[in-house]
């Protein structure tokens, strides 16, 4: 059986609440079948409301939704069969585990037996067997979550919805909580669409990415072509960490260009949303690109000051005055051959152009 | 180590409990005085009074004190024959004492409550008995008149022989002592106390319905519309709450009456004649109508301040996991708003079982509750004892009603705000 590759799809969905600012802006997006796809954004950038279109408890107010062909804006939302994980999980506080389990499957008027079935392999699913007569409040964040996601996944819908599940949990237990979740949507491969404000659990748990600003996705792709090729500087921005040179292109080719820097160096870079002589740009560079006094041979070679030391352990961060920009930063493993980093010292730092990237302007 | 003793010692050697009490006692005093203002408040204005109602209510010692050597010799009585010459000596002592204070009257009063004819027979007692003669008080008492003679009466002296009476309770549910000490109801068309108190009831369950029912929507409005809407119609709510009652009642009567408002609107949309404009005033409509609009606030408050922790994601969440809009209600939004549709039942059903200035200005004869029934005998016949007692079989009323409902729903679930 192939997979609908349009299984869910927005189109030319617009939304605004108040008449006067656009929410989301001509948003199109397919979701295949069985894919975790989230939806990363700042808070404020509209992956909420999309989620809340899908879920039916907004409506677009322009475009239309399709879910597995389907145009879904009229179906309410008890009839769309969508799951959904809120972020304050949501559970019934008067209801027992089992019968917060139960209730999708008792509007369904589902048997006893089979109602009974399905609660026990949906809480085997998430480990908690056993904890059916427990109340939602003698539970920990991370049983009420995994109950949440039972519940979610329980009477067996075609997509779930998570609204970022994990935002009220702390450190540790939000990243096995994302191994988990990951974990689920492959045993069973359900669609899942995630929202999500915290780019490492992005990263982590995603088969594709949508990264929102502004009402608009900037850029649909997995994870990793995500860190590695941002086609904008908002996402280059809020990916992961960014070294940024401000400047304009004096010598542009197709696959590499010159950008002369404010303070007047010149550094050669990878073209990715220029076009010609005299475009402004901001070049994008990835901390763990740029290598201290190597030997490797590379186009890009310059001096900068060490202004800052902080020690991370396994590693070292260096922030460097480096072309004018006092905030370039490096990783630096820890080895012997590293042991020269201080403050004040003078170091070589060079990175290939391919890996800077001369994006828009900020 | 001290754990050896089994008693934890400071650092000092002082056992820890001791410090500890030494280290709170200046707090526990400094929170004492801080309560005690309203302590001795409560104690003068509330505790105290109440306890003078009951007193009050139960109270009998007027005959008692009157009649001291009478109720004494009559110990050894068993009721059943003529009491002794003992008996009549003490009773013609405490009679003759009675007279030369004049408190005689107030005695032929008493006792003609508890057995009709005693008036008459001390009047000729008093008067025959400044010629007895000293000894055999028996055989010249029961000479005075025939009913002296009859044992029923001294019986009914007896029975007012304890200080204390349950007659007033009884007599607020429509019942009475007969002669024989059974308990039993009076006369059928003589009933009104019962009336009143069913009729009480009554009206306080369908006035805390009708706010319930009214005030569920507004308060589930309130509680989910934006700030500043609700805002808005939180002053309509609490807008009556800044008016004086009696203002309100007032507006009522003017509302309600056969030439009022609301008369002359049905009158002009035809839906009424003229010359039959229907009486809504002085009945129980206008007691329904003005009650129900006057407590609905103390519905409303106690359900919003529960409808408002309720997380909207809850009725969201009952959504998409496919129960429709009703069953969600049903199952999720209504269970959790029990706490506060039971303190606001609550609080509305005893303000409303108590009720006095509008069902007295707007009840009517057929709209009145018993707490006017307990003004009438404050002001009118002075008979406090009976008031007291009616107070107080309301009181046990509401205390009743509020133990059922702690065995019902826990009065831990309550909340109030």
């Amino acid at each position: 059986m192939s997979k609908n590759q349009e299984f869910v799809k927005f189109d030319k969905v617009d939304k605004s609440y108040d008449g006067k600012v656009l929410v989301v802006k001509d948003l199109n997006l397919d979701i295949a079948e069985g894919e975790f796809i989230t939806m990363l954004g700042p808070s404020g950038s509209g992956k909420t409301t999309c989620l809340m279109m899908l879920a039916g408890f907004e409506t677009p107010t322009n475009g239309e939704i399709f879910l597995d062909k389907n145009p879904i804006s009229n179906i309410p939302p008890h009839k769309r069969g969508i799951g959904m994980v809120f972020q304050n999980y949501a559970l019934f506080p008067h209801m027992t585990v089992y019968e917060n389990l139960a209730f999708p499957l008792k509007v369904r008027k589902i048997n006893k037996e089979d109602i009974d079935k399905k609660v026990d392999k949906a809480l085997s699913m998430v480990s908690l067997s056993g904890f059916e007569n427990r109340m939602p409040g003698q539970l920990s964040g991370g049983q009420q979550q995994r109950v949440a996601v039972a519940r979610a996944l329980v009477f067996d819908p075609q997509v779930v919805l998570m609204d970022e599940p994990l935002g009220a949990l702390d450190k540790n237990l939000r990243e096995s909580m994302q191994y988990e979740i990951k974990h689920i949507h492959e045993s069973i491969g359900v669609t899942v669409v995630y929202v999500t404000h915290d780019q490492s659990e992005a990263l982590t748990m995603s088969n594709r990415i949508a990264v929102f600003n502004d009402g608009k996705v900037q850029q649909l792709s997995s994870p990793d072509k995500l860190y590695e090729e941002p086609v904008n500087s908002f996402v280059a921005e809020f990916i992961g960490e960014n070294n940024t040179f401000a400047g304009e292109v004096i010598n542009f080719q197709k696959d590499q260009c010159k950008v002369k820097l404010s303070n007047g160096s010149e550094i050669i870079a990878n073209p990715i949303s220029v076009s010609s002589n005299g475009d402004r740009t901001t070049v994008s560079l990835r901390p763990e690109r740029a290598l201290i006094n190597t030997k490797n041979k590379m186009d890009n070679n310059f001096k900068g000051k060490i202004e800052e030391v902080i020690y991370h352990g396994d590693h070292t961060r260096v922030r460097i005055d480096l072309l004018g920009n006092k905030e370039f930063i490096l990783k630096v493993p820890n080895s012997s051959a590293n042991m020269d980093i201080k403050m004040g010292n003078e170091i070589n730092v060079s990175w290939n152009s391919h890996d800077a990237r001369a994006l828009d302007p900020k | 180590m001290s754990s050896e003793t089994g008693k934890i010692l400071t650092t000092d050697g002082i056992p820890l409990e001791v410090s500890l009490k030494k280290a709170e006692r200046k707090n526990k005093i400094k929170a004492f005085l801080l309560v005690a203002p309203l302590l001795l408040f409560l104690l003068i204005t509330y505790i105290f009074p109440i306890g003078d109602m009951l007193m009050r209510s139960v109270d009998d010692k007027m005959v008692t004190e009157m009649l001291p050597k009478t109720f004494k010799s009559m110990e050894n009585w068993d009721g059943n024959e003529m009491p002794p010459e003992e008996v009549f000596e003490a009773f013609y002592l405490d009679f003759q004492k009675l007279v030369e204070e004049k408190r005689d009257g107030k005695l032929s009063t008493q006792l003609n409550y508890t057995k009709n004819g005693f008036k008459s027979i001390l009047k000729k007692l008093r008067r025959k008995a400044k010629n007895f003669e000293e000894g055999n008080y028996k055989e010249q008492i029961m000479a005075v008149h025939k009913r002296w003679a009859d044992v029923e009466y001294w019986r009914a002296i007896k029975r007012r022989a304890p200080a204390f009476t349950s007659a007033k309770y009884l007599k607020g549910m429509d019942m009475y002592k007969n002669e024989e000490g059974e308990i039993v109801s009076v006369e059928e068309d003589r009933r009104i106390h019962r009336v009143l108190w069913l009729r009480t009831l009554e009206i306080a369950f369908f006035v805390t319905l009708l706010c319930f029912l009214m005030a569920y929507p507004i308060a589930h409005l309130l509680a989910t519309l934006p700030m500043k809407y609700s805002n808005l119609l939180m002053i309509c709510v609490l807008l009556p709450f800044w008016t004086s009652l009696l203002v309100r009642t007032a507006s009522w009567m003017i509302l309600l009456q056969q030439q009022g408002v609301v008369n002359d609107f049905f009158v002009m949309i035809g839906l009424v004649a003229d010359d039959n404009r229907p009486e809504m005033m002085y009945n129980k409509t206008g007691t329904y109508v003005a009650m129900t609009q006057i407590l609905l606030p103390f519905m409303v408050l106690p359900l919003y301040s529960v409808m408002k922790t309720i997380s909207p994601s809850l009725m969201r969440a009952g959504k998409s996991l496919g129960g429709t809009p009703f069953v969600t209600f049903w199952k999720v939004y209504f269970p959790l708003t029990i706490p506060g549709i039971g303190a606001g039942c609550l609080l509305v059903f005893i303000l409303a079982i108590g009720y006095y200035i509008t069902p007295a200005l707007v009840g009517g004869a057929s709209g009145t509750l018993i707490s006017n029934q307990i003004a009438f005998h404050m002001k009118s016949t002075l008979d406090w004892s009976f008031a007291s007692a009616m107070g107080l079989m309301l009181l046990a009323g509401v205390l009743a009603i509020y133990w059922v409902y702690n065995k019902l729903v826990g009065i831990d679930n309550i909340k109030l705000g």
